[in-house]
C-alpha cells in the first residue's frame, strides 16, 4: 500500500506550480516546518542528555506539513486537541518552544508546570485543549467545542488532530457520526504516518482508504500527500473554510514516520528499504527545493534562516536544562479548581491518625 | 529441582509459552503482542513459536480487544487479552464489569467466562498521568471478576499459569517498574496455592499487608525496621480476589497493630477496603488503629520527582511503622 503511494510521488516534480510564487505561502509553511524540525531534533537531544522526563517521547519528524498545512488555516478563537505526537502543531500555532521543552523537562518553567509533559502539553490561551496519551482521547471534546462555537456564534472551527492508529477507536466514528449529524464547525485530521507503535496501516485495517470511512457518515473527506505542504494547505483551506460554515469534514495526510515510535525504539519491524524511502519523503527538503527552483528563496537566505531556527532552539535546551523541578507540594495543586481545598497529604492523614499526647 | 535466573518478564512469557504448548485453546490478543513482541516485551516471540493465529495483533480497539475475549471464552477458547497499559482500563470497562463480570450470573450459571486480562500499572518510567496510575481498585469493587497482582518472579509464573486454569475472568495486573526484576527460582517447586497470601516475613510487633511493587518497598522499610529493634510481618495477598483474609487475620491478632500499604491512590482503595476488614474483624485484638500507607489522592506527574513523591516508599513505611511503635522501641 505504502509503496503504491510511494511510486506515485517519486516522479513528482514542482514544475506544476513554478509561476505560482506571487502570493505562495510557501515560505512561512517552509519557517514552521523547519521549527518544528529543528524543535523535534532537540527533543532528541534533551533526552540523550538525559534531560527529558522520561522517554515516552514522540516525534513528528517527516509529518510536518501536516501540522503547518492545516494551522495555517487555523485562526485566533480556533481550537484543537492533538495525540500524543502533537509538538509540530501546538509549534505550529504559535507555542513558546522553550516552555515547550521546560515541560517536555518536567520543570516547573513548562506549559504545565511539570505535571503533564510531551504528552500532555497545552495552552488554553492559544486555543489547544490538550495532547493526549490516550488515543482517540482527544477526538470527542472538538465535538463539544463545536457546539460552543455553534452556541455562542463565535465562528470557531475545532481540529482534532490523531493518528491512522486512532481509527480503530469507536469514538472516533461516535464523533464524525455527531459532527455530521449536527452540521457542526469540526475538522478531524489523521495524520496517517503508516504506523502505529509496530504496526501498519495495512496491518490494522482491510481498508486503508480512510477518508471513505469519513465520507460514509457524511463529512467533506479528503486525502492529501503530505510531501507537498501546499497540497495539505490548500485542502485544508477547502475544508476548515467548508466546516466553519457548517460542513465538518475529515482529512488524511498521508506521510512517513522517520524514526522509532517513541525514544526507545529503533523499528526493528521495519525493512530498512521502506524506512529509506519513507525518509526521502521529506516534507521540509521538498519545500526547500521548491523555493529554491521558483525563485522564491536563494539556497543561502535558507541557509540563515534554518541556521537562526538552530539557535532559536539550542537555546530551548538551555533554557530547560537551567530550570528547576517543580516544588514537591505543587503535586496537590490543580487537582481542584484554586478556590477549593487540596487533597490532603498521606502524611498529614497519617499523623493524624497517630498523634498521640 | 532446577534453579534458574529468571526476571519478571520472563517467568511472565515462560507462562504464556508453557500454556499455550499445554493447552492449543490459549490465544493471546492485543496491540503489538505479536510481531512487536509486546510493549514490555512479555510476548517477545512468541508468534514466531505460535503463529499470527494464535497471537494476534490488534487494531487499536481496546473495548473490542477485551469483548472479543469474551466472546473467545464463551465459544471454547481460552483468551488472553493484553491491555498495554492498565489506564485504558476504563475505555473496557463495558466489557470486563457488565459483561465478563455478570455473564456467568446473568444467565443464570449456564455459562463462564474464563479469559485473562493482562495489563500492567503504578508509577516508575515519567510516563505521566494517563500511563502510570494503579486501578486494581476498579477490577476489585466489581463482583465476577478474580484480580491477581504479582510481586515477585515465581509468582508472575506461577499466578499467571494459574489465572489460566480458572473458570472465571481474570484481571491480571503487572508492575510495570518489575519488568527487568531478576531472581533465582525454581520453577518446578510446589508452588502456594492460588488465593493464598504469602508471609514473606515474618515479626512479632506488626503486621504489613501489601502487594505487587510495594511489597519490595515493605521488605525494604522491614529492613531498617529490623535494625531499630522492630520486628515487621510482610504479607504479599498476591491475589487480590480471591483475598486470603485468614493469613491476615492470624498475623494481626498474633501482633495486634496493622498497617496496609498500597501503591493506588489511598481513598476507597485497596487499602481503605482491608484496613476496613482488618478493623471490623480483629477490632479487639488491635492496639492502635489499622494504618494506609497509600498513592496520594492525586494524579501521577511526568516529572520525576512528583512522580516519585506521590506514592508510598520505604521511608514513610518505615517511618509510620516507627511512630505507630513509638515509646515501645528505644530511640
Ligand atoms: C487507548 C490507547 N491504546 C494504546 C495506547 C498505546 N499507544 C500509544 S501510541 C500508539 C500508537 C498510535 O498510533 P497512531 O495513532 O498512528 O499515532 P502515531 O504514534 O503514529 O503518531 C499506541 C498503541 C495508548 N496510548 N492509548
Ligand atoms: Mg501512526
Amino acid at each position: 500500500m505504502y509503496e503504491a503511494d510511494l511510486r506515485a510521488t517519486a516522479g513528482r516534480t514542482m514544475a506544476g506550480r513554478v509561476g505560482a510564487g506571487a502570493n505562495t505561502r510557501l515560505p512561512e509553511l517552509y519557517r514552521t516546518m523547519r521549527r518544528i524540525r529543528t524543535f523535534e531534533e532537540r527533543v532528541g537531544e534533551l533526552f540523550v542528555r538525559g534531560q527529558s522526563a522520561g522517554s515516552m517521547l514522540h516525534l513528528s519528524i517527516g509529518e510536518e506539513s501536516a501540522a503547518a498545512g492545516v494551522c495555517a488555516h487555523l485562526r485566533d478563537g480556533d481550537s484543537f486537541t492533538t495525540h500524543h505526537r502533537g509538538h509540530g502543531i501546538f509549534l505550529a500555532r504559535g507555542a513558546d518552544p522553550a516552555r515547550m521543552m521546560a515541560e517536555i523537562g518536567g520543570k516547573e518553567a513548562g506549559y504545565c508546570h511539570g505535571k503533564g509533559g510531551s504528552m500532555h502539553i497545552a495552552d488554553m490561551g492559544l486555543g489547544h485543549l490538550g495532547a493526549n496519551a490516550i488515543v482517540g482521547g482527544g477526538i470527542p471534546a472538538v465535538v463539544g467545542a463545536g457546539l460552543s462555537a455553534r452556541h455562542h456564534k463565535t465562528g470557531a472551527v475545532s481540529v482534532a488532530f490523531f493518528g491512522d492508529g486512532a481509527t480503530g477507536q469507536g469514538i472516533l466514528y461516535e464523533s464524525m457520526n455527531m459532527a455530521a449529524l449536527w452540521g457542526l464547525p469540526c475538522v478531524f485530521v489523521c495524520i496517517n504516518n503508516q504506523y502505529g507503535m509496530g504496526t501498519n496501516i495495512a496491518q490494522a485495517t482491510a481498508n486503508p482508504n480512510l477518508h471513505e470511512r469519513a465520507a460514509a457518515f457524511g463529512l467533506a473527506a479528503e486525502t492529501v500527500d503530505g510531501l507537498d505542504v501546499e497540497a495539505v494547505a490548500e485542502a485544508a483551506e477547502r475544508l476548515v473554510e467548508g466546516a466553519r460554515a457548517g460542513k465538518p469534514a475529515f482529512l488524511a495526510v498521508s506521510c512517513y514516520r522517520f524514526y522509532g515510535h517513541a525514544r526507545k525504539d529503533k523499528s526493528p519491524y521495519r525493512d530498512p528499504v521502506e524506512e529509506e524511502a519513507g525518509r526521502r519523503q521529506d516534507p521540509v527538503a521538498f519545500a526547500r527545493a521548491a523555493l529554491i527552483d521558483r525563485g522564491l528563496e536563494s539556497e543561502s537566505e535558507l541557509d540563515r534562516l534554518d541556521g537562526e531556527i538552530g539557535a532559536e532552539m539550542d537555546a530551548t535546551i538551555d533554557f530547560t536544562v537551567a530550570q528547576t523541578e517543580p516544588p514537591l507540594a505543587s503535586m496537590f495543586r490543580d487537582v481542584y479548581a484554586p478556590e477549593e481545598p487540596e487533597p490532603e497529604p498521606v502524611r498529614a492523614r497519617i499523623d493524624r491518625v497517630l498523634a498521640r499526647d | 529441582m532446577a534453579l534458574q535466573e529468571l526476571t519478571y518478564r520472563d517467568a511472565l512469557r515462560k507462562a504464556l509459552a508453557d500454556a499455550m504448548t499445554e493447552n492449543p485453546d490459549v490465544v493471546i490478543l492485543g496491540e503489538e503482542v505479536g510481531r512487536y513482541g509486546g510493549a514490555y516485551g512479555v510476548t517477545k516471540d512468541l508468534i514466531k513459536e505460535f503463529g499470527a493465529e494464535r497471537v494476534i495483533d490488534t487494531p487499536i480497539s481496546e473495548p473490542a480487544i477485551v469483548g472479543a475475549a469474551v466472546g473467545a471464552a464463551m465459544t471454547g477458547l481460552r483468551p488472553v487479552a493484553e491491555l498495554m497499559y492498565v489506564d485504558f482500563i476504563g475505555m473496557t470497562m463495558d466489557q470486563l464489569a457488565n459483561q465478563a463480570a455478570k455473564i456467568r450470573y446473568m444467565f443464570g450459571g449456564q455459562i463462564g467466562v474464563p479469559m485473562v486480562l493482562r495489563t500492567q500499572g503504578g508509577t516508575g518510567r515519567s510516563a505521566g498521568a494517563q500511563h502510570s496510575q494503579s486501578l486494581e481498585a476498579y477490577v476489585m469493587h466489581t463482583p465476577g471478576l478474580r484480580l491477581a497482582m504479582p510481586a515477585t518472579v515465581a509468582d508472575a509464573y506461577h499466578l499467571l499459569r494459574m489465572a489460566l486454569t480458572k473458570p472465571d475472568p481474570v484481571v491480571f495486573i503487572e508492575h510495570k517498574a518489575l519488568y527487568t526484576m531478576k531472581e533465582t527460582v525454581d520453577l518446578d517447586a510446589e508452588p502456594l496455592a492460588w488465593g493464598k497470601a504469602a508471609v514473606r516475613r515474618e515479626g512479632r510487633d506488626l503486621v504489613i499487608v501489601t502487594y505487587s511493587r510495594q511489597l519490595h518497598y515493605c521488605l525494604e522499610a522491614a529492613r531498617q525496621l529490623s535494625a531499630r529493634g522492630v520486628e515487621a510481618t510482610v504479607i504479599d495477598i498476591r491475589t487480590l480476589n480471591p483475598l486470603d483474609f485468614d493469613t491476615i487475620r492470624a498475623h494481626v491478632e498474633r501482633t495486634g497493630r496493622a498497617m496496609v500499604v498500597s501503591e493506588g491512590v489511598m481513598t476507597a482503595g485497596v487499602a481503605a477496603e482491608l484496613s476496613a476488614r482488618i478493623t471490623e474483624e480483629c477490632f479487639d485484638f488491635l492496639e492502635d488503629p489499622v494504618v494506609r500507607v497509600a498513592g496520594e489522592d492525586i494524579p501521577i506527574s511526568v516529572s520525576t520527582a512528583l512522580e516519585a513523591g506521590s506514592v508510598p516508599g520505604p521511608q514513610l513505611i518505615a517511618d509510620t511503622a516507627l511512630r505507630m511503635l513509638a515509646g515501645r522501641v528505644p530511640a
